[in-house]
């Protein structure tokens, strides 16, 4: 690892300030799960690192009228053990509990969580977030994409938005909010994530000054939700696909859906599709399969991952099952 | 003649029992020492800087930045302008500074210019017609095959087949030798036919491996009922030493080094490095206490190993450590070759199997590597069959844990399997019925594969392929075969009886984490009638006897032999001092619970302490030899059985798969420790399972490089994904007499292709390639809805 300045700085405004107005230079460090095995792997080379772990008010939990505010800071461990996670939603508090492992969840941070970099192989062995090679040809197409998206790949990004967490956060409706230099901002968390054009690019809308302070999830008292990952091992491997599914039902009847896939495109993947294809229907089997199939539609494979197609249909479908079948919350 | 006969099962006090590992207490409280764990007083870090070219010529190099730069204490160019480069990773400049991030702010400060040359880093089936036929062969091609474990057998053939291409001197053939050419090649050599000029053309990165026929393949498919073909296969993947290779070195003068080294060939690193660092092998000294895996990787100091040396020379001898990063480590430190074939394979309609014909493909990097031993273990009287080398640039093969047997038992029971579906025959009963031509161990496998079954519970499990599926979950079990060789090595040990009654024992192995050092105790304990605790065990270090190196399961034998014939000398030499007091003949005596009497007679006893002090001022040391292989083999011996079953359930909606029990049943002669026996079967199914459905050194067509090197994307099976394991060790009447046989190597032979088979029985349709991963089920599942 390369040398590095480190601060540590005890206010938002102060961290913000210590922040570079240009990405390159400065990075954040919260639980740095991910940074230092960046760092580690020079895939980044930052020359400070602005520690925001003894700011404050970016810790906790709380409950309001207004739903659920996760600080940033809040551990993945912490927050799969608040009883009201666990209460109100437990969709979230199980997708937690998947991540990773139990040493991991105890230093990840939620706002690290959505902050980390794509595990996309050819990212992480430095050949760039739009792979290409010294001579500028792109490498991901025809090379080895097998985990590589599905879905909203027709530009130069190929890769797959690695958070396990945020579909189920999106389904739930939730906020994030970020602050910098020009004050506090607050975005539905699905705008959070855009796809990059070009290497300069990031993935997220976030400005290299600004931090994440909180998550802010809605009450969801009439939500039926659930969560279902498909992955080769039981446990610490990243998913093939991720599916996400807040239901509110009319008796049997889903009165309106959310769906949203993870590990598909290189964004959080919300189908207005498959939330069409639920709406209003009853859920089962045979819908849940419709719904699937709707939220796959439009899937442009690459030449060594049709089979996520197929992967991300079953967890849809089965998310939705479970979802109906009172996974509640 | 001293009869060093092990003892009979009523006479065994701990030989053939479950014992607990003496070094558990170490391990598991974090005091054991690895060599990852040696820091040394004033010891600099080396870093290695890498070529990012899977084939280039290396133009320029410069270091004048590095070596001016504040901390680095030595620059050492490994591979110059000139070398011609063959993977991805490979080493060029070694730096050694005061810590790890100078030494790599100096590797970046390196500067190197390369000219790109093209690349291969595939190992799809070759193109019709691209393999060339193999010319004579240049002593490079000889020590390419040695590298990548080419059968003595198979070298000679070709040797004298194809001639060579320049006559070798005796330098060269004694490199070779050290390299593991055994003395029929080198035989080969000195009578092969010199074809001066051969070999200069260039090489195509196909070659053709001699055709061999066996019986009469044509008569044999033409009389066969049924036939079946498939395509069975199975990737490169590498070592993943959970501790990376690396050593750290020092001059302790200026002709003698000192290296701590992560090894499994303790007393043979000195003669290997001695040569590239010009001073004598006995002027190295190596030690290592433990070791964290090696899975045949780690037999040699590696260029690594030589150049941490240099390195320290350089620094004036302080010590220098290198230890591979992971990444390093997953793309240079060793993997094992891939192996493909299409197979036909041909029985009558009772089951009986008349023919194969294999047409078979892989690569062991850029030196290609041979065809595995197929058909497997099953001798089907007519054979034809031709392989394909192919020769790239994903990096370099080792021994990797029963080298070239996994494929084989992929390519050979998955094809028999299919086979068996073709016949409508439950695969028990079909390899039952052609266990004749497993000779000379078909007794063997009978009796396994009934235990087998009956562990798993086969009779209940087995259905036809594809229906035992419920709610999209899919059931199946299969079965496989496998063999092994497994004589000891040659070993020497030093047994001493100090006067005051303890006992010292000294030998050069190494515990690869298998249980040796307790294995090697109780032998000494049971022959001495005293604890094991009274016994003081060193092993790892070459100031004690030689003892061979840790590869193709040849330890047991080697050191429980030697270590027997010394404690036989010892207890008989001390019987010869005690008997006077005794008032008895030293053939009168016994050593048993600690004490020295006459057989049977408790009364007529003395203490072992009391006994050891007869021996007067003057120790008694003696010196215990396991014969090199040229002698007949008597405490030791070669060649084991194993049967093993999976069970498995694969979700057909994803293709998932999860491994749900699995049964080894396994031969090694007479079993010293149960327990320890029993735990290397534990780990080779789950490196087994591990292999069958992860494992994939993965390369991109882009860059030449290895993607997945690192633990995130190299999956190995986690605690969770490790179901039921059921290990039965054969032992009694039939096997204990046979001798001590090695076991690291046999039972990870057969788990990729027993579950393979599994899942083929499971969904009905096979799947060819390990690892079994989603893409490829669902593919193998969507050919069978299509077909």
């Amino acid at each position: 690892m390369r040398a590095f300045e480190y601060v540590s700085p005890n206010s938002r405004a102060q961290a913000v300030s210590l922040l570079g107005a240009a990405w390159g230079n400065t990075e954040i460090l919260a639980g740095g799960t991910d940074l230092l095995a960046l760092m580690k792997d020079d895939v980044i080379t930052p020359k400070r690192l602005v520690n925001i772990k003894e700011i404050k008010d970016l810790h906790g939990v709380s409950s309001s009228a207004q739903g659920l505010r996760i600080g940033a800071l809040t551990t993945l461990g912490d927050l799969a053990d608040y009883a009201d996670v666990r209460a109100h939603y437990p969709a979230l508090a199980e997708a937690v509990m998947e991540v990773a492992s139990p040493q991991i969840r105890n230093m990840a941070t939620i706002g690290g969580n959505l902050c980390q970099r794509p595990r996309c192989w050819y990212f992480r062995n430095g050949l760039g977030l739009l792979p290409k090679d010294e001579s500028g040809k792109e490498l991901v197409a025809d090379g080895e994409n097998r985990y590589h998206a599905i879905l909203g790949n027709e530009g130069p990004a190929k890769f797959v938005s690695p958070s396990t967490i945020v579909p189920i956060l999106i389904a739930y409706g939730s906020k994030i909010r970020l602050e910098g230099p020009r004050g506090k901002r607050e975005l539905p968390l699905e705008k959070f994530f855009v796809i990059p054009k070009t290497e300069s690019d990031r993935e997220h809308d976030l400005r290299p000054n600004e931090i994440v302070t909180e998550v802010v999830i809605p009450p969801v008292p009439d939500v039926k939700a659930a969560h279902y990952e498909i992955r080769q091992k039981e446990a610490f491997d990243w998913p093939l696909a991720v599916a996400a599914v807040a239901l509110k039902m009319n008796g049997s009847n889903a009165r309106s859906a959310r769906v949203v896939m993870g590990y598909v495109a290189p964004v959080p993947w919300a189908s207005a599709e498959a939330e069409q294809a639920l709406t209003g229907q009853p859920v089962n089997e045979a819908t849940g399969q419709r719904a699937a199939e709707a939220a796959l539609k439009n899937a442009k494979p690459l030449n060594h991952n049709a089979y996520k197609v197929q992967l991300a249909r079953v967890a849809v479908k089965r998310a939705i099952l479970r979802a109906a079948s009172g996974g509640a919350a | 003649m001293t009869d060093y006969a092990w003892p009979d099962a009523e006479h065994r006090t701990l030989i053939g029992k479950r014992i607990t590992r003496v070094d558990s207490p170490v391990k598991v409280s974090g005091q054991a020492k690895y060599t990852y764990d040696v820091h040394r007083p004033g010891m600099l870090y080396g870093k290695v800087l890498r070529c990012p070219y899977a084939h280039a010529k290396v133009v320029s190099i410069d270091t004048s930045a590095a070596e001016k730069m504040p901390g680095v204490k030595a620059v050492h160019i490994v591979q110059g302008p000139g070398a011609n480069i063959h993977w991805a990773g490979d080493d060029i400049v070694a730096v050694a500074a005061v810590d790890e991030p100078t030494a790599e702010d100096a590797i970046r400060a390196v500067k190197v210019t390369y000219q790109q040359l093209p690349y291969l880093v595939s190992d799809a089936e070759p193109p019709q017609g691209a393999a060339q036929e193999q010319g004579p062969l240049s002593m490079d091609d000889i020590d390419d095959m040695l590298d990548n474990q080419v059968p003595s057998q198979q070298m000679v053939s070709q040797i004298q087949q194809y001639g060579i291409t320049a006559k070798p001197t005796e330098e060269i053939l004694k490199m070779l030798k050290s390299d593991g050419a055994t003395d029929a090649v080198l035989d080969a050599i000195r009578a092969a036919t010199v074809h001066p000029g051969a070999g200069t053309q260039t090489k195509s990165n196909y070659q053709k491996a001699a055709a061999q026929t066996l019986g009469d393949p044509d008569k044999g498919f033409a009389d066969a009922e049924v036939v079946s073909e498939g395509v069975y296969g199975i990737p490169v993947i590498t070592h993943c030493c959970l501790e990376s290779h690396g050593s750290i070195s020092e001059w302790t003068d200026q002709d003698h080094l000192f290296t701590h080294i992560s090894t499994q060939n303790v007393s043979g690193i000195p003669g290997q490095m001695a040569e590239p660092l010009k001073i004598p092998a006995t002027n190295i000294r190596v030690h290592q206490d433990h070791i964290g895996g090696g899975f045949g990787s780690k037999f040699s100091p590696d260029r690594w190993g030589i150049y941490t040396a240099e390195l320290s020379r350089k620094a004036g001898g302080k010590p220098i450590r290198i230890m591979l990063e992971r990444d390093s480590e997953l793309k240079v430190a060793g993997a094992r070759p891939s192996a493909y074939a299409r197979v036909k394979v041909g029985a009558k309609k009772d089951g009986t199997i008349v023919a194969w014909q294999s047409d078979s493909w892989g690569t062991g990097g850029p030196g290609g590597g041979g065809m595995p031993p197929i058909p497997y273990v099953f001798t089907i009287p007519n054979q034809r069959k031709q392989h394909t080398a192919i020769r790239n640039n994903i990096g370099p093969a080792r021994a990797w844990r029963a080298p070239n047997h996994p494929q084989a038992a992929v390519i050979t029971m998955c094809a028999l399997d299919d086979l068996a579906a073709k016949l409508n025959m439950d695969p028990v009963e079909f390899f039952g019925k052609n266990l004749d031509i497993t000779k000379p161990r078909q007794d063997i496998y009978r009796e396994e594969l009934a235990i087998a079954s009956d562990l798993m519970g086969w009779k209940q499990k087995w259905h036809p392929g594809g229906q035992s599926q419920s709610g999209g979950m899919a059931r199946g079990v299969g079965v496989s075969f496998h063999t092994w060789g497994g004589r000891g090595h040659s070993s020497d040990c030093d047994l001493t009886i100090h006067p005051d009654g303890s006992v010292d024992l000294k030998l050069g192995s190494q515990d690869l984490g298998t249980g040796t050092r307790t294995c090697i105790l109780m032998v000494a304990a049971d022959t001495l009638g005293i604890p094991l605790d009274a016994i003081n065990l060193q092993i790892g270090d070459t100031n004690y006897p030689p003892s061979g190196g840790s590869g193709g399961s040849t330890t047991i034998g080697g050191v429980s032999s030697s270590t027997r014939r010394a404690a036989v000398d010892a207890r008989d030499a001390l019987f010869a001092k005690v008997a006077p007091a005794l008032n008895a003949q030293p053939d009168q005596l016994e050593c048993v619970n600690g004490t020295v009497r006459i057989k049977g007679d408790s009364s007529k006893s003395l203490s072992w302490k009391e006994a050891c002090s007869k021996l007067g001022a003057m120790p008694l040391t003696v010196r215990g030899k396991n014969p090199d292989r040229s002698k007949p083999p008597d405490l030791t011996n070669s060649g084991v059985g194993g049967v093993q079953m999976a069970e498995v359930e694969v979700d057909t909606e994803t293709g998932i798969v999860k491994v749900k029990k699995m049964v080894a049943v396994q031969d090694c002669g007479l079993v010293v420790n149960l327990k320890t026996a029993e735990s290397q079967c534990y780990g080779a199914l789950i490196m087994g399972i591990s292999y069958a459905l992860f494992e994939e050194k993965v390369m991109d067509p882009g860059t030449g490089r290895m993607l997945n090197a690192d633990m995130q994307f190299y999956r190995l099976a986690g605690l969770n994904d490790i179901p039921e394991l059921v290990v039965h060790m054969m032992t009694g009447k039939g096997y204990d007499e046979r001798g001590v046989i090695g076991l690291g190597e046999p039972p990870v032979i057969s788990p990729g292709a027993a579950i393979s088979n599994a899942v083929a029985n499971a969904i009905g349709v096979r799947v060819p390639f390990l690892p079994l991963t989603p893409d490829r089920v669902l593919a193998a599942l969507g050919q069978k809805a299509g077909a």
